[in-house]
């Protein structure tokens, strides 16, 4: 029998984020996919989910859902998983997401894997593939009976979509608890960089420690600027302060696939290498010759970044222009 | 106000490539430097200069893990937090977030907190499932993924890190807050902080004090399990030259070759 996976997707603006369409896929090629949405505006994008995948939707169509944050959606999914068993709740790894499935997960006991880049069913026990630090992938499993959480590392599915196809709808309307309406947003602010994010550009181009300090940071910006892609960071000189969060390339951080990635005075720590590992081709520029970022290259230079890359990026204007 | 702030010793990041025990398939924690874990200390800062601002409070550090945990701790003293409480107890390792949140929720629901603070998530693991599971166990709010926090009464008020931007987000306190990471600077222990540390309030906590019972963590009580360990296919080399002068050429030469400008 076809097993049921269930989706919790996220709303953007309204819109079912590309990142939740893209576990929908997954979920429809896995068994029979099922999503729950929940916020003013579910009715209305209930057909792109059918479109995407969806035999079912489940929806909530409240407005609590778009000002509370977290603990409205665990209160819904979890009546709901009183009703229903699921074989699993599959989730995109978003800020959002992140923070439903800690609480569902404790709330209900289900076991949760993270950071999932495949998953399959060998009968009745589900697979989850999990690349771990930067040299083994961990096939794992949940043991117990009852739904279990996956959540889905970004990028790992395309997105896959049937024109015409419906879903079948079902309106819940389960009881909402004054209590749970605690963690409320005041103002949301979106600020407007230029050029193209970093998950969407077709090229990035990162820096890391080897820049030295943090006004060197420029030189990175304007090798972006000059190649038409966006500027990205490590973990460590996020850490140190240099930029915010929203520049991160990594596990942590946002998983990029470009088509060029260029990484400068970045030595290619394992939990980098996870966020770019991705891109079709990877140049790097690093003075240490025995740095990690070197076997995964297809274009390795041993200098200083500080020297190259004005160099680089005039050189870069001069070709373009011809 | 009574403030708390969950920590971690992990393998050091900046040294090791984690690696999996192909028998016990968990992390290698023997044989490698253990550290506070970096992150860990933008969120100590935090929580410390948050205290300050505050006043008339005291920040204690909780953490889980073997004894060596306690070198963690002494540098989250030396850091400026006020005391220390170790859960530590044989039938803890194997164990999942889910145990993990249960452990530091038992610790923390005994001590009636205000605020309770966590990194987003931790540098070896990655998981971030801890601090929305211990906002669970305890019935707090979570505000999460905050580059900047401000307390106003019994009010806190966070700036919340999104993929666009942020949102500004509130809750009544008793709440728990994750700190993203790099948003706080790191405080670093002076001497005085160092040799203050030792005489700070040190609590140790087994599973029998808090009333868990050892099946429901650990191995035991863990809800995934580790079927496969296996290889990850790796990348062809590609060439590697050295800057004699050139190296900007070269690349440019790259970019040309594969249509990338």
């Amino acid at each position: 029998m076809s097993k049921t996976i269930w989706v919790l997707v996220e709303l953007e603006n309204g819109q079912p984020a590309r990142s939740s369409l893209e576990v929908l896929g997954k979920a429809a090629q896995l068994g029979s996919a099922e999503a729950i949405v929940l916020g003013s505006n579910a009715a209305a994008v209930a057909p792109t989910l059918g479109e995407y995948g969806a035999e079912k939707v489940y929806i909530h169509a409240d407005p609590v859902y778009d000002t509370y944050l977290t603990l409205p959606a665990v209160d819904t999914v979890s009546e709901l998983l009183k009703q229903h068993q699921p074989a699993l709740l599959l989730l995109a790894t978003t800020y959002d997401l992140r923070d439903i499935a800690a609480r569902l997960n404790a709330r209900n006991n289900m076991g949760l894997i993270t950071d999932a880049t495949d998953l399959q069913f060998e009968g009745d026990t589900l697979q989850v593939t999990v690349p771990w630090g930067g040299e083994n992938i961990v096939t794992a499993a949940f043991p117990e009976q009852g739904t279990g959480i996956v959540l889905t590392r970004p990028k790992a599915f395309g997105l896959e979509r049937q024109e015409g196809k419906t879903a079948g709808v079902e309106t819940i309307s389960p009881s909402l608890n004054a209590a749970s309406q605690q963690i409320k947003i005041l103002d949301r602010v979106e600020v407007q960089s230029e050029g193209p994010s970093l998950e969407d550009a077709s090229v990035v181009v990162s820096g890391g420690r080897g820049l030295g300090k943090a006004e060197n940071f420029h030189l990175i910006e304007e090798l972006a600027a000059a190649l038409g892609g966006a500027p990205g960071a490590t973990r460590a000189i996020v850490d140190a302060g240099w930029l915010p969060y929203s520049y991160q390339v990594g596990q942590t951080g946002k998983t990029v696939k470009p088509t060029l990635y260029i990484a400068c005075g970045i030595s290619g720590a394992i939990q980098h290498l996870a966020g770019m590992k991705g891109s079709k081709y990877i140049v790097a520029i690093n003075k240490d010759e025995h740095a990690p970022i070197f076997s995964v290259v297809d274009l390795g230079v041993v200098g200083d970044v500080l020297t190259i890359l004005p160099q680089l990026t005039t050189e870069v204007k001069k070709r373009k222009a011809q | 106000m009574k403030m708390y702030v969950c920590i971690k010793q992990i393998p050091d990041p900046n040294t090791v490539v984690s690696k999996l025990d192909p028998n016990t398939r968990r992390l290698v924690r023997s044989g490698v430097s253990l550290v506070l874990d970096p992150g860990d200390e933008s969120t100590i800062s935090a929580a410390i200069s948050l205290r300050d601002t505050i006043g008339n409070s005291e920040l204690t550090a909780v953490s889980m893990g073997p004894t060596s945990t306690q070198e963690a701790m002494r540098r989250a003293l030396a850091m400026g937090a006020d005391r220390a409480v170790l859960v530590t107890d044989p039938a803890l390792a194997g164990s999942d977030a889910l145990s993990t949140a249960r452990v530091l929720a038992a610790v923390l629901k005994k001590e009636e907190p205000d605020l309770v603070f966590c990194s987003t998530e931790s540098t070896d693991g990655y998981t971030g499932m801890v601090p929305g599971g211990i906002a669970e166990f305890l019935g707090l709010p979570q505000l999460t993924f905050a580059r900047e926090i401000t307390i106003e009464g019994q009010k806190a008020v966070i700036k919340r890190v999104t993929q666009t931007g942020y949102q500004t987000v509130e809750s009544q306190l008793p709440a728990v807050i994750t700190i993203a990471s790099g948003s706080f600077e790191a405080i670093y222990p002076t001497m005085k902080g160092i040799m203050g540390a030792k005489k700070k309030p040190f609590t140790q906590l087994s599973l029998a004090d808090l009333g868990i019972d050892a099946s429901e963590v650990g191995e035991a009580g863990a809800r995934e399990r580790v079927m496969a360990i296996g290889k990850v296919e790796a990348r062809a080399a590609g060439q590697v030259i050295k800057d004699d002068g050139s190296a900007a050429q070269a690349i440019a030469d790259f970019l040309q070759r594969y249509q990338l400008l």
